[in-house]
């Protein structure tokens, strides 16, 4: 329990949870009769300190109005579960508008003020009783901030991870270009988790295509180290089991090296230089022939 | 547990229903064995699509009814591999070389069809591996 550095200091001891109970009651009907002005104030307060200012007044106004609700709520049962998931759905509402961690911890930071200066305001003839309500206040206010201002990290993190799902995603699609061939062009960078992904996803689209011939393209891969080399090696054995054939396509000279390097048994992995001449080879294998239209000329 | 096995023509599917003992593994490869022998099979499918695990022992196996039932004028084909057992597998240094694999049971008889028609047993015409398709129409002006 903070203490007040005042003579009453000795008075403020550990209250009791039932009397905490009690003063957290009377604060809370405090904080619901004053209400409207409170609330207009902490909006102003908002506006003064220039938060959020990515959104409108009305806008401000009404997530002003949900937020303190659910504050003398949390305050009222002491529980933060309901604030908890209020504060993700907010987080989700706003951080699409650009609102920053900074301005959703400032806000509540304010509110918190705002609701402070209204106790001191009310209880500064009976120090005693201020000094009671404040240790009821400050742990659940505190708790409070904390769980807003988590709540609205955890959400942008959320977002995060999501987005490099779905950037990870777009960068290792597995495309069907021919009734049972697939391509898999790989462009870009392949770290271990990258290689573990794509493996994962050709191995399903096989099996959801019925693909019997893969063309693996790394012409736009510069290198990779010997582990994912051999997690390469291993993902085209692994797509004979389900008995699909690989053709590894576009081989830099440095990746080359590598498989050389590490000893790559080249029985077990078809090869050819280009795109172009892997597609061939997997349309031979299926059992295709391209054949161009005559260039002679057409009767009427 | 007796693993079914299914006589469809000239062909003998085997369904594995789920974890197989040593013991069922052994039964399931003498079973094969002496049934390709019994029907004169021309192949042999078995189907793991059921299967969460294959351990070394049944990987081994696998490789032995390839091996028997070659011997006795059968090819095999195992189907029903799940992607994560594949890879997990290889990981392991299990496979399956040397034997035939293929997605599903569809998948193995086209396979089998295929591979008994390449090896003149029955009297389709083999055709050529290269099939042309049929020629466009020719465009109008």
């Amino acid at each position: 329990m903070p203490t007040r550095g005042t003579p009453h200091a000795a008075n403020v001891g550990v209250a009791s949870p039932e009397s905490t109970m009690t003063l957290l009651r009377e604060l809370v009907a405090h904080l619901r009769q004053n209400r409207t002005q409170l609330r207009e104030e902490w909006a102003r307060r908002i506006t003064e300190a220039e938060l959020l200012t990515a959104m409108t007044k009305e806008e401000i106004f009404a997530e002003a109005t949900s937020v303190y609700d659910n504050y003398v709520e949390a305050l009222e049962t002491g529980t933060f579960e309901a604030l908890q998931a209020y504060a993700r759905n907010l987080s989700e509402r706003i951080i699409p508008r650009g609102v920053e961690t900074h301005e959703v911890v400032g806000i509540v930071l304010l509110l918190r003020d705002v609701l402070a200066r209204s106790l001191f305001a009310k209880y500064q003839a009976d120090f005693t009783k201020l000094n009671r309500i404040l240790d009821a206040y400050e742990p659940a206010a505190n708790r409070i901030a904390n769980t807003v201002a988590v709540g609205f990290v955890q959400e942008r993190e959320r977002i995060i991870r999501e987005q490099q799902e779905a950037i990870r995603e777009l960068s290792t699609p597995v495309l069907q270009v021919r009734e049972r061939l697939l391509i898999l062009p790989i462009i870009g960078v392949i770290d271990p988790q990258r290689a573990r992904q794509l493996t994962e996803q050709l191995l399903r689209g096989i099996r959801t295509n019925r693909a019997k011939v893969v063309v693996i393209d790394i012409t736009g891969v510069a290198a990779m180290d010997a582990t994912v080399a051999n997690h390469l090696v291993q993902t085209v054995e692994a797509s004979r089991l389900l008995g699909a054939t690989v053709i590894v396509t576009g081989l830099s000279p440095e990746i080359a090296q590598t498989l050389v390097t590490i000893g790559v048994d080249l029985g077990k992995m078809t090869t050819v230089g280009d795109l172009q001449g892997g597609i061939e080879e997997a349309e031979r294998l299926l059992g295709y022939k391209v054949v161009p239209f005559a260039e002679t000329p057409v009767e009427n | 547990m007796d693993v079914p096995v299914l006589k469809q023509g000239h062909y003998l599917i085997a369904t594995v229903q789920s974890a197989l003992t040593d013991a069922d593994l052994a039964q399931m490869r003498r079973s094969l064995v002496e049934q390709v022998g019994k029907f004169r099979s021309r192949g042999v499918i078995v189907d793991v699509t059921a299967v969460d695990v294959l351990d070394s022992f049944a990987c081994r196996t696998l490789r032995d009814i390839a091996h028997m039932a070659g011997f006795r004028g059968a090819e095999t084909v195992i189907v029903g591999i799940h992607p994560d057992l594949a890879f997990t597998m290889v990981q392991l240094g299990l496979s399956l070389e040397g034997v035939s694999t293929a997605l599903d049971l569809e998948e193995g008889l086209a396979f089998l069809d295929q591979q008994t028609r390449r090896a003149g047993r029955t009297t389709l015409h083999s055709g050529s591996a290269i099939a042309t398709p049929p020629p466009p129409p020719r465009a109008k002006r």
